[in-house]
């Protein structure tokens, strides 16, 4: 046997260079370099859009759409561990739309402190997420049920804690600053600056910590082309923004969850182990992983994120109403992810598609409005994405099958 | 190999579930560098022994010994600190996960420093442990990186029982290790046992395949009904002589036969 050639099977590198095209082309069909697809797929968007409408591509639209992307994107980063797990959390929408409601009330009529009342709004939407997590994983309820029986009574709390008027004006500058601050361009050259030398030095940490355990297989180079792609992306993007009114605080505050997140998701012991109860919770509990504490977790932290969403939500519109948090929110949150490449059948996923998920679906919502098209047809387009997202995630999964992945 | 120190003895235990005798003061143990296969026909009792030394079934009679120190285990968590680690057939393995995941999977190392605060995992670390651990026991995978779902059933075999190593046991319990392989990759793992034995372990193998266990075990037990039918050294034993013993066919002991026909299990005409 090959005993002596995988003694040393920790270098990670690919098992055949040769064959490497063809494993991408594989790997591609298997679905493990969606986010190439769906980046693809965002490029012919936006060309098809531009070629529509020149002022698509324009930095006033582009900035638009980043305050746009800015509550779904963050609502996503819950539904993104939601997903890993396997389950499905339909409450979400309500759960924002509650929230922001709970916090313009408590700022606007009972004259509290913004910072006070954003606290309370977002721990509202843990205790939610808690309680619903708690419901499922107790009495073995699936969590769709367990969540749509929230979504109706979340918004008729949001209702009931609306009163008669139905609307609340927002006009404290903290609040509605979340949503409407730009930073100079000088500012904004940091921040890029910043992101840049935080990326390179976690990617230059990981692979001293592997030097240092002797692990010496990796090359420097990929490392050294996500660095690049990185610095070209930020900068490219910090220059458009810059080009209209900067840098907005809310895309600021997404990237952070995402970056965070994914942190949690990717490298801590926590996120190892959803992926785990998300591969096989069986294999889990037998390891003495806490299932029913990990998923009580992540549906708190499904809460948490829509109650943030929410409160980004209606810093933007100024306003809390019966709709916010209703509509189309709730899908458009769930199917960013999934059209990034978040497997709806758990274990498989990241939490940076909930941007990417986000961007894809903003600029088709954008570039509808643009483009002046009814709701008709935006509901129908918007449905149809998601359809197409879905199928390709079950044929992914089945091709994964197919060669005994599961 | 009977020189070896007894690492685990089992004295008369009995194990009823309702009106089924599934254990009935069976007598069994294993040393150290030792493998033991455990054969029987179904429901002979093979997995709730072993399932009682896991801790998963407590025994109604008899006695546990652990490195000469009579000892109670009531619960997995026991069987572990003692030092038993078991692979169940189905492995338990997550297989969205890649196998340095899967080895450390409830056990992961965590970064030292402001890391720690956060649960920070420690892959570098996780991923050399495994990797030594893997070329010690001469593992066949392409790399510790890839996820256990596109692996074979025999490397699936061989990652859930470096698994089982990481806790440093002195026992090993494999249920049914080459159920489902194919020829070569039943042979990885009898080649892993065997390994497992140069490293001074004590191994039970239950298996259905006389051929596999001939090939690696160095002392054959047989259950029947409950009960202690045989106690073979591998060497100077033919397949016939345990075939028999499984069968209740002469055996040992002539009343393996009357008791066969009085409990009416096993010999019943298709």
């Amino acid at each position: 046997m090959s005993a002596a050639e995988s003694a040393t099977p920790a270098a990670g590198q690919p098992q055949d260079e040769a064959g490497a095209g063809a494993g991408a082309l594989r790997r591609f069909v298997q679905g493990d370099l969606a986010s190439l697809r769906v980046v693809l797929g965002l490029a012919v968007i936006w060309a098809i859009f531009q070629f529509e409408n020149d002022r698509f591509l324009s930095a006033e639209n582009l900035t638009n759409l980043m305050l746009q992307i800015t509550a779904v994107g963050l609502i996503s980063i819950g539904i993104v561990f939601v997903l890993l797990l396997g389950e499905i959390d339909l409450s979400v929408g309500a759960v924002s739309g509650l929230a922001a409601a709970v916090m313009a009330v408590l700022n606007v009529q009972h004259g509290w402190s913004p910072y006070l009342a954003i606290l309370v709004a977002v721990l509202v939407g843990m205790a939610i997420g808690l309680l619903q997590g708690s419901v499922f994983s107790r009495f073995g309820v699936p969590s769709f049920v367990v969540t749509l029986a929230g979504l109706l009574a979340w918004q008729g709390a949001l209702l009931q804690v609306l009163g008669s008027t139905g609307s609340i004006n927002i006009n404290d500058p903290k609040i509605t600053g979340l949503a409407n601050t730009f930073y100079s361009d000088a500012v904004g050259w940091v921040i890029a600056v910043v992101v840049i030398a935080g990326y390179a030095g976690v990617l230059l940490a990981g692979y001293r910590s592997r030097i240092a355990h002797g692990l010496t297989g990796e090359s420097v180079t990929p490392l050294l082309v996500r660095v690049t792609l990185v610095a070209v992306v930020t900068l490219v993007a910090v220059a458009v923004l810059n080009s209209d009114r900067g840098v907005p605080l809310a895309l600021l505050i997404l990237l952070a969850f995402v970056a965070g997140f994914e942190y949690v998701a990717k490298r801590t012991r926590f996120g190892r182990h959803v992926f785990a109860v998300g591969g096989s919770a069986e294999a889990a509990r037998r390891a003495g992983i806490g299932v029913d504490k990990i998923r009580i977790a992540v549906f708190a932290l499904s809460g948490t994120m829509a109650a943030i969403g929410g409160i980004l939500a209606a810093s933007r519109l100024l306003a809390v109403n019966q709709s916010s948090g209703g509509s189309e929110l709730l899908l458009l949150a769930i199917a960013g992810p999934v059209i990034a490449g978040t497997s709806l059948f758990g274990g498989r996923g990241a939490v940076w598609t909930a941007l990417l998920g986000a961007l894809v679906i903003g600029s088709i919502a954008n570039g509808m409005d643009l483009l002046a098209l009814s709701s008709a047809v935006k509901f129908m387009v918007t449905g149809g994405v998601l359809l197409l997202a879905v199928i390709v995630d079950a044929i992914a999964r089945k091709e994964r099958q197919a060669v005994g992945r599961v | 190999m009977n020189a070896n120190a007894p690492l685990l003895e089992i004295d008369g235990v009995s194990k009823r579930f309702g009106p089924v005798q599934a254990l009935d003061r069976v007598d069994f143990g294993v040393g150290e560098g030792e493998v033991v296969a455990l054969v029987g026909d179904n429901g002979a009792g093979k997995s709730t022994l072993v399932k009682t030394i896991a801790g998963i079934h407590s025994p109604d009679a008899g006695s546990i010994r652990f490195d000469g120190e009579t000892v109670t285990i009531s619960r997995p968590q026991d069987a572990t600190a003692l030092g038993i680690a078991t692979v169940y057939q189905d492995l338990a393995l997550c297989d969205n996960l890649d196998v340095v995941a899967n080895i450390f999977l409830g056990q992961e190392a965590i970064s030292g420093g402001p890391a720690q605060l956060t649960r920070q995992l420690d892959e570098a670390k996780m991923e050399h442990r495994a990797a030594e651990l893997l070329s010690s026991l001469a593992v066949t995978i392409p790399s510790v990186r890839s996820e256990v779902g596109t692996l074979s059933g025999g490397q699936r075999q061989q990652v859930a029982v470096a698994r089982s190593l990481l806790g440093e046991p002195k026992v090993v319990l494999l249920d049914e290790p080459t159920a489902a392989l194919g020829v070569p990759q039943t042979k990885q793992v009898l080649e892993l046992i065997g390994r497992l034995r140069e490293r001074g372990l004590g191994v039970v193998v239950i298996s259905h395949n006389l051929a596999n266990v001939f090939e690696v075990a160095d002392r054959i037990v047989v259950l029947r009904l409950g009960r202690a039918a045989g106690d073979f050294q591998a060497e100077g034993t033919t397949e016939e002589h345990v075939v028999a013993a499984i069968t209740g066919a002469g055996g040992n002991g002539g009343d393996s036969a009357a008791r066969a026909s009085d409990e009416g299990e096993g010999t019943e005409p298709q």
